[in-house]
């Protein structure tokens, strides 16, 4: 049994039993249906806001992008224009392929000793895959609750909704995404369990989130396929809420207010935890930055004025005490012809 | 740099938070000045008088697809058309003779709430509603 998540495994039922039982208790629909969603939603804004803030006050002095390919050099090199960007352009498309396709991570090896010592770095595209996996079918069934929130409903939302379903098993159909991400999150979750490096520097707040997603798709999946909502009552419940005039619907049930506190949970625990990477790949100064070091000077901004005595301030003071112990200095005494002005370059 | 205010790429980080925001409080704006309402699907006169359907209201409501996914299942690869309620009372499998019989205007009863939750089921893809005309 390993302390970290256990802590969050008990944390997220604890949740789900609050919410269960809470909605139940005379006036528990309006706590967790109205007060806490919207209390979630303003806390995670100004988080985000706050978080973003916070970090654009952190000055990057240097330029610091992680360097995958040649960089502009001479003009018989050829570049390589988005794996080292020396344009603004690059970035964005560095910036886009990482934000949208998690290019880095693809690049993950995983470093194992095989025939007793032999050091090989080995092909693991797991990783990538199944987090390419969680994260865009976490937006595909984000996207697709815009139905919940919006009428009408953007032609969009239907083709997604309408994609999303088209193997057409079942009715309701069976929603591809929603499968895909619960399957995702276990092997995120596995990953941390059954690798002994990955246990080892698991925390309970990389846990948590994972509990709680997966408890968020578990209890989504559990109403639409299996114990079933009223899904008229939800849509003005939730229509209530976009358009600020927030009433419950009667008998909407139990796990739609666990569901909905998981959300709020998530929201409001968003700005505070590793999950603010949503808005830091933006901020990541080794992904976000052109590499131009060698022609652009950067000053560092916190440098304060230093105060420099070069050598010509020290020549000019010292200057006739110079050429009367017959030291070499660079510029001649005024006094003296410029045709006699000694060399240069016998100043050390 | 605990004490340091100045806030780098201004233009940038503020551009950023706005789009942002703008994405976050999508259903707030694009629904502002919008009351929409729940839907009232019309029972149909010959429903009202049958009193009850299938399976009890309440049941219907959200499990009905479920019940004509049964249907057509054991149809089509079947070949029985009778179904037993619960009360023991038999029904001909079939959406056009059975449930439109009752629920004589699609457009009044099924359309009005799969349009409001954004549902389109593909049994219109088969079966017509006889009185309908597209």
């Amino acid at each position: 049994m390993n302390i970290s998540y256990m802590y969050s495994l008990i944390a997220v039922i604890v949740l789900f039993l609050l919410a269960y039982v809470g909605a139940m208790l005379p006036g528990g629909e309006v706590f967790f249906g109205i007060i806490i969603p919207y209390l979630a939603l303003i806390i995670f804004i100004l988080g985000f806001i706050n978080r973003i803030i916070d970090w654009a006050r952190s000055p990057v002095p240097f330029r610091i992008p992680t360097t995958c390919g040649q960089e502009k050099s001479l003009p018989w090199i050829k570049p390589n224009s988005i794996d080292n960007p020396t344009t603004t352009g690059g970035v964005i498309i560095r910036m886009f392929l990482e934000v949208v396709f998690f290019r880095s991570l693809f690049r993950n090896t995983k470093m194992a000793l095989k025939e007793g010592d032999k050091l090989s770095y080995e092909w693991e595209k797991w990783l990538w895959l199944f987090s390419l996996a969680f994260h865009w079918t976490f937006f595909v069934v984000l996207f697709r609750h815009l139905r919940f929130f919006t009428e009408p409903v953007p032609a969009l939302v239907e083709v997604v909704a309408k994609l999303d379903g088209f193997l057409q098993i079942g009715l309701p159909e069976l929603r591809i995404s929603g499968v895909v991400l619960l399957g995702a999150l276990i092997f995120l979750f596995l990953r941390r369990i059954y690798i002994p490096q990955m246990r080892f520097i698991s925390l309970a707040s990389d846990y948590f989130p994972l509990f709680l997603i997966i408890g968020i798709a578990f209890t989504g999946i559990l109403m639409r396929y299996f114990t079933k909502v009223d899904i008229v009552g939800v849509k003005e419940f939730t229509m209530s809420l976009a358009t600020f005039k927030p009433h419950i619907t009667q008998g909407i049930g139990s796990i739609f207010y666990v569901h909905l506190f998981f959300v709020s949970v998530l929201l409001a625990y968003f700005p505070f935890s590793k999950l603010m990477h949503l808005g830091g790949i933006f901020m990541s100064p080794t992904r976000n930055m052109v590499n131009n070091n060698r022609f652009k000077r950067h000053i560092n901004p916190w440098n304060y004025p230093v105060e420099v005595h070069t050598y010509e301030q020290y020549e000019d003071e010292f200057r006739e005490k110079m050429v009367g112990v017959g030291l070499p200095v660079v510029k001649p005494l005024a006094a003296k012809t410029p045709e006699e002005a000694k060399e240069p370059e016998e100043k050390e | 740099m605990t004490n340091n205010k100045k806030i780098y790429d201004k233009g940038m980080v503020i551009i950023g938070l706005c789009i942002f925001v703008v994405v976050i409080t999508f259903p707030f704006w694009f629904n502002f000045g919008n009351a929409a309402p729940a839907p009232e699907p019309k029972i149909a006169d010959k429903a009202k008088a049958a009193k009850e359907c299938v399976r009890p209201k309440a049941f219907m409501k959200v499990e009905h697809m479920q019940i004509l996914n049964e249907w057509r299942d054991t149809v089509v690869r079947d070949a029985k058309r009778i179904y037993v309620n619960s009360s023991g009372k038999e029904f001909n499998m079939s959406l056009t003779n059975t449930c439109l019989d009752c629920h004589t205007e699609k457009a009044e009863f099924c359309d009005k709430c799969h349009d409001y939750a954004s549902v389109s089921p593909y049994c219109w893809e088969c079966h017509i509603d006889p009185k309908e005309t597209k």
